[in-house]
């Protein structure tokens, strides 16, 4: 063969082993050193390309890798005994248990608002449960998706009380601090242009930072999310000085996102959310979730994999949602033992109550 | 005996082969990297292209002393202010690096044992702590000031609080451009009668009080001028309403931890090359001057500096080179430089991450090929000039 046919026929399986699997083992496994050569080369670059089939992927790992946030109590944060718990940690965990049946079979990765979006674009985690807005922005153009909703939520301030501030639109000239690239950075600039009053941003990278900045006077405001700003309160030194206004400025829809175009992944993400809240619904808890296997509702019945074959469908052990119900809980399980009224962050369910009892909250049939 | 290889032996063309090699490799490598990202960008249906830059921002950034910025303003103003607040922290950053580093230079030289000891633990301390560090530690104690209700007053006019350091602004009435006619005359004045006295000094050794004069054209007569004027500027200062103080001029806590480390990080490198340059004067220079009984400050300025010169401005440029691609820390204190406004916000917001990150690649790499171009024209200017 003509010398330069081989350098094109070398050049073209470069790009077949970047972009395909399979031919990967063919180089490594070759006698040609120049071969292996450019197989180095093509794991290097494979690196940033895997990412079809994540469900397998995570399989074969062992473990799940989720992005939550650097630390926000209630949503995601390690407790005393150095555990990740809170609502999105349990959204990975339910996750976890769906794939492995196992709830420790998780790697949580910290993320920042700035960092959660290339995290998961690269590949360094295989799904975002990390507060984070569903737009349509980040849904059709960062080429992510969206699974759901796992809390309601909208943007309000928190101010010292000593400031003797009652309404946002008071806020004439304060100093805001504000975690930027996040949707609430956008509204923030909306609310103050929309009142017409002016303000200084002080742009600040995590919660702790906002914290810091704010208990030091250096912002006399702190905007984030409602559910955000209840964490700081109970993060701080002396709760009762601090004070959340009254308005809520946009609706910030929060849920876990993962790569757009890995429809399977994104199924078992969604439907690991919607087994808990279905579970809710159905008043399956961990409690009852045994003596409900022998339950006289279809969809309960269905729902533990006692009938039917949805867990092979999602390519999952057919008991996963039973899995998930026995080891986290139902939603309101875990919302009560994160964020609900008798936790430190003391949020009423609100828009996040089932939708048959005033909320907002929905999962489509389990059949 | 000639083997197979052995036009190998040949110079000519082994030189041409690596060449070929390094570049054919070079190729290849530009072709993996670019389709490989195409390739993935195209997959995960990330859009591309630069139209963002047209966009509103949507935020705000607060920190823009040269140019009005609101939400409604696009990603490339957002760029604009990136950069101008870039180049604040990097010049001012490199002059008062290169004053403190030339006179710490000097005195770790000095024959005064505590002098030349307390610089010796100031530069290792701080060249040997990492910068990121330093930017944490001087921001730490900044944002422990008072609060603002609580401001310390200066002089009756000068604020300062964790919010930063207000001063009174000076307004300019008509008039006052008279002044600065005045000044830019007396500048060009002093230049001439500078290049008068140097040309009569020549030819007939004669001095004339070049300094002096130079400092009576460029600062009495604007100030008489402006008294005559009826002291054409007034002060606007700062006052407590609301939330913060309003009007006069202010300067940011987050600008003042960023100039701090960055100068005093940077002035224990250039002190170290400052001390460098002087000891490459080789003692001989010294004796001999003093031979012919030159003062001591004449022999600094007229013998040592300008040899020493030759040996400190080089690595003086890549100190210049470092402070200002070191400014890209800002971040970590939330100073909006080009790398968190441009790089970090509006790349999140927008999701056109090798866009921007390229933009601010290409602008860093701009600034500081500008930089050296004009310290290599520079230290050109202060070479021998062999005839």
């Amino acid at each position: 063969m003509h010398k330069s046919i081989i350098w094109i026929n070398l050049l073209i399986w470069y790009r077949e082993a970047i972009f395909e699997k399979r031919y990967l083992n063919n180089y490594l496994n070759g006698e040609n050193n120049m071969k292996k050569l450019l197989s180095i080369f093509a794991v290097a670059a494979f690196a940033f390309s895997a990412n079809a089939g994540t469900l397998d992927d995570v399989k074969n790992r062992g473990f799940l890798k989720c992005g939550v946030t650097t630390g926000l109590a209630g949503f995601a944060a390690p407790d005393d005994s150095g555990e990740w718990a809170g609502l999105d940690a349990d959204m990975c965990r339910a996750v976890a248990v769906a794939v492995f049946g196992d709830r420790s079979k998780v790697e949580f990765i910290t993320t920042t608002g700035k960092s959660r979006f290339p995290t998961l674009a690269s590949g360094e985690v295989d799904m975002l449960a990390r507060n984070t807005t569903w737009t349509i922005s980040r849904d059709v153009n960062l080429g992510f998706e969206f699974v759901g909703v796992n809390f309601y939520d909208g943007q309000g301030f928190m101010v010292p009380s000593a400031l003797g501030v009652s309404s946002a639109t008071e806020l004439d000239g304060a100093t805001v601090c504000i975690q930027t690239g996040t949707t609430t950075e956008l509204n923030l600039a909306d609310f103050f242009r929309l009142n017409g009053i002016s303000y200084e941003a002080l742009p600040i990278e995590t919660n702790d930072e906002g914290k810091e900045n704010l208990f030091a006077g250096r912002c006399d405001v702190y905007t984030t999310d409602a559910s955000g700003l209840s964490s700081t309160r109970a993060a701080a030194p002396n709760p009762d000085k601090w004070k959340v206004l009254p308005e809520i400025i946009s609706k910030e829809p929060l849920g876990p996102l993962v790569r757009h175009g890995d429809h399977q992944w994104g199924d078992v993400v969604r439907w690991s959310l919607n087994a808990m809240i279905i579970a809710e619904e159905l008043g399956v808890t961990s409690e009852n979730v045994d003596a409900q296997m022998s339950s006289n509702v279809p969809e309960v019945l269905r729902l533990l994999g006692v009938e039917g074959n949805y867990g092979e469908m999602l390519e999952l052990s057919n008991d996963w949602a039973y899995q998930i119900i026995k080891q986290i809980g139902n939603y309101s399980e875990s919302y009560e033992a994160n964020v609900g009224p008798d936790t430190p962050l003391e949020i009423a369910r609100g828009l996040n109550a089932l939708w048959t009892q005033g909320g907002i909250l929905y999962a489509p049939p389990f059949r | 005996m000639r083997s197979n290889l052995g036009f190998f032996s040949d110079e000519k063309f082994r030189s041409i082969f690596f060449q070929t090699l390094v570049v054919g490799l070079f190729a290849l490598g530009l072709f993996f990297v670019i389709s490989t990202t195409s390739y993935n960008l195209e997959k995960r249906n990330i859009a591309t292209g630069w139209s963002f830059l047209q966009n509103p921002a949507g935020f705000d950034i607060s920190f823009s002393p040269f140019l009005e910025f609101k939400s409604t303003d696009t990603h490339l103003k957002v760029y604009f202010v990136g950069v101008l607040n870039t180049l604040l922290v990097s010049v001012t950053g490199c002059i008062a690096a290169t004053i403190l580093g030339f006179i710490l230079g000097i005195v770790r030289l000095s024959s005064n044992w505590l002098l030349s000891r307390l610089v010796y633990i100031y530069v290792e301390f701080s060249r040997n702590v990492p910068l990121l560090l330093q930017i944490i530690l001087w921001y730490s104690i900044l944002i422990q000031l008072p609060r603002v209700k609580q401001s310390l007053q200066v002089l009756d006019v000068f604020y300062i609080s964790n919010r930063g350091l207000y001063s009174p602004r000076p307004i300019f009435e008509s008039g006052f451009s008279y002044v600065l006619i005045a000044i830019v005359l007396a500048l060009i004045s002093s230049f001439l009668i500078n290049r008068w006295a140097k040309k009569r000094q020549d030819e007939t050794g004669q001095q004339f009080p070049v300094f002096s004069s130079s400092i009576g054209l460029i600062f009495i007569v604007p100030l008489i001028l402006f008294f005559i004027l009826g002291s054409p500027m007034s002060f606007e200062h700062p006052e407590m309403k609301g939330f913060n103080f309003k009007g006069g001029l202010v300067i940011r806590p987050e600008f003042i931890a960023m100039f701090l480390a960055l100068s005093i990080y940077t002035a224990a490198f250039i002190s170290e090359i400052v001390r460098a340059g002087i000891m490459s004067v080789s003692k001989g220079q010294r004796e001999a001057s003093a031979a012919i009984g030159l003062k001591q400050t004449w022999i600094m300025r007229l013998i040592i500096i300008p040899q020493a010169l030759r040996v400190i401005v080089p690595p003086l440029t890549s100190q210049y080179l470092n402070l200002t691609k070191n400014s890209s820390l800002g971040i970590a204190v939330g100073y909006a430089d080009l790398v968190h406004g441009f790089g970090g916000i509006s790349l999140n917001q927008t999701g056109q991450a090798i866009e921007c990150m390229a933009i601010v690649m290409a602008t860093y790499l701009s600034i500081s090929l500008t930089i050296s171009f004009f310290m290599n024209i520079y230290n050109r200017s202060i070479q021998f000039k062999e005839k």
